[in-house]
């Protein structure tokens, strides 16, 4: 999988209530979600965010609760991938288990302006900032957790083992 | 080369004799817990696997805790959805409104968590149960759909950094103002991924409720879960809960540890973690004079009848500053009913507070006391992130029971000296 798209930058401890906050978990549909997404980071966020775009964050981005809202609001809002330092755990087993694309890669988090045009290369975890003209290499996922992401979700990857009867 | 608690819990569930931080494994779960904001997303996943039941009646345990009694339209919908998921499964532990309370404060009450267990909860302040010597840890609400599919969940083995507590506990002093501290001391992602386990004889004294309360906030130093070996007073607390056997784990001298931190608490004064992080801690003599606009006591950190004993300890007789509003929250119904029983409702109503219905409520920014533009609260419970109590521009103030307390009287935070001399 490759992505493209705009660089939208974070600091450190992004917690949930700040990428979805709880005022708004009255409902889980992922539409209502994404208008809200970010918000109490940067409330001008629901409105510039485009499909495909990332989000590049410092360290332990999504501490916090463990509401899966805030992958999910993500995702809905058109984010095709979440770059940062590091995740909090929670998010990071969330995200795995919904399908968001989430990498690791301090370099590229540092070097990282607004507006950069990035392209990712999920299945190599590849980062080329394209309007830097750099490349970095993420750390990559074990290979349990790969198999989860190439069927597209927890959720998918128990069906096929119920099937299968392991 | 021994194991520690955690690592012996997670290999008794796995099947295992032996486990390694680092290694991915496969785990039988006791408990799978989700509420009224989580349940709902859980549900659905749960459907879309099209079978008939979950994977044991009485292991999966849905308590509408966060935003009950429903605080709208929507909140309604929510709960209904769990009720009636609840009622078609046949889900022997959902709690209603009337016999429930704060999911944490509830399991353990109820004996449906015990040492040695291996529990997940779709809300992060699962961690609360290690309190009892179980491995407990939050997740999504996915790995919940799959939890009540498979009876099972995978993990990573987390290394453990051991936190040893010495010294001797000063008057004031409480679990959480150990945990404030030790957040403040390794940051909010000191503990990334990794378990915590709390030792040393300072523990040994503490009782459940402020082990509940140190346990609870594992996840506020970004922990997987926070662990204490059971000792007689975890056995005490078990004993007349329990109605199912339990395994007691302990770590091995020789077990490994990632770090090992000590903190003398003699010398330790009640901490006070200021916006918007819990990291952002200071002693309470730093932080006295900050005006407020609200206290509360209550959660699932500090909602427990120990926490309500100590708070009417100090508001007995006293009135709350006039310009302040204090809201107090029993974590249960038994617990409100033991506050009642004890005089402690009325000792918060005759001061002026108002006495709630068990709820997560405020804690989360849901209902029964927001915080408009501009607003400061303090409160015993467990985050303080930009916007949790409320509106993006009011602020959120952390401390123990006994700190709120003396606010409460004080209408600025104070230390509970100064109100009893």
């Amino acid at each position: 999988m490759i992505f493209r798209g705009k660089v939208h930058k974070f600091g450190a401890d992004i917690d949930t209530d700040a990428i979805i906050p709880a005022r708004y978990l009255n409902t889980s549909d992922p539409r209502e979600l994404a208008r809200h997404c970010m918000e109490d980071a940067d409330p001008a966020f629901p409105e510039k965010v485009v499909e495909g775009d990332i989000i590049v964050a410092g360290k332990n981005f999504g501490c916090g609760s463990s509401r899966e809202h805030a992958p999910l609001a993500i995702q809905a809002a058109g984010v095709s991938c979440v770059v940062a330092t590091s995740f909090a755990r929670i998010f990071y087993r969330n995200a795995i288990n919904i399908g968001l694309p989430i990498l690791e890669c301090e370099a590229a988090v540092e070097d990282a302006r607004p507006g950069d045009e990035l392209e990712i290369d999920l299945n190599g975890g590849n980062i080329r900032n394209l309007t830097l003209g750099k490349a970095y290499q993420a750390t990559p996922f074990p290979g349990f957790m790969q198999e989860i992401m190439a069927r597209g979700g927890l959720i998918n990857y128990i069906k096929e083992r119920m099937k299968s009867g392991a | 080369m021994g194991m520690t608690i955690t690592e012996k819990i997670l290999a008794y569930h796995a099947g295992k004799e032996r486990v390694e931080p680092g290694e991915l494994i496969n785990c039988r779960l006791d408990v799978v817990l989700a509420n009224d904001i989580t349940a709902p997303v859980a549900i659905t996943e749960f459907e879309k696997l099209g079978l008939n039941e979950v994977f044991d009646r009485e292991k999966v345990v849905l308590v509408p805790d966060h935003f009950t009694p429903n605080k709208d339209i929507k909140s309604a919908e929510q709960a209904r959805y769990v009720r009636e998921f609840a009622r078609k499964y046949g889900i022997i532990n959902y709690f209603e409104i009337g016999r429930m309370g704060i999911e944490h404060c509830l399991l353990p009450q109820e004996g449906l968590v015990l040492p040695g267990d291996l529990v997940i909860g779709a809300d992060s302040h699962t961690c609360t149960y290690g309190a009892l010597g179980a491995f407990a840890t939050g997740v999504g609400s996915t790995d919940m759909a799959a939890g009540m599919a498979t009876g099972e969940a995978w993990f990573k083995v987390p290394e453990t950094i051991k936190f040893v507590y010495y010294g001797k506990m000063p008057r004031w002093l409480s679990g959480k103002d150990l945990i404030l501290y030790t957040i403040g001391d390794i940051g909010v992602d000191g503990a990334r991924y990794m378990a915590m386990e709390f030792t040393g004889e300072a523990i040994r004294e503490l009782s459940m409720d402020n082990r509940f309360t140190m346990a609870n906030m594992a996840i506020e130093a970004g922990g997987k879960n926070g662990i204490i070996e059971p000792d007689e007073i975890t056995l005490a607390y078990v004993k007349q809960r329990a109605k199912r056997p339990y395994r007691l784990f302990q770590s091995d001298p020789d077990a490994r540890y990632a770090e090992v931190r000590e903190y003398n608490v003699s010398r330790l004064e009640p901490q006070v973690a200021f916006p918007h992080l819990p990291e952002n801690t200071r002693p309470v003599s730093e932080a006295q004079g900050i005006t407020i606009d609200q206290v509360v006591i209550g959660s699932c950190t500090n909602g427990r009848l120990e926490d309500l004993q100590i708070a009417a300890g100090i508001m007995k007789g006293k009135k709350v500053h006039p310009e302040i509003r204090v809201i107090v929250i029993p974590g249960t119904q038994e617990i409100y009913l033991e506050a009642l029983r004890q005089g402690l409702v009325e000792v918060f109503i005759e001061a002026g507070a108002a006495v709630s219905t068990p709820t997560c409520g405020p804690c989360l920014g849901g209902h029964m006391g927001i915080l408009a533009k501009g607003e400061k609260a303090l409160a015993t419970t467990n985050r303080n992130f930009v916007g949790r109590m409320g509106h993006p521009e009011s602020e959120v103030y952390l401390a123990s029971p006994a700190v709120a307390a003396a606010s409460a009287v004080l209408g600025r935070i104070a230390a509970p000296w100064e109100v009893i001399k």
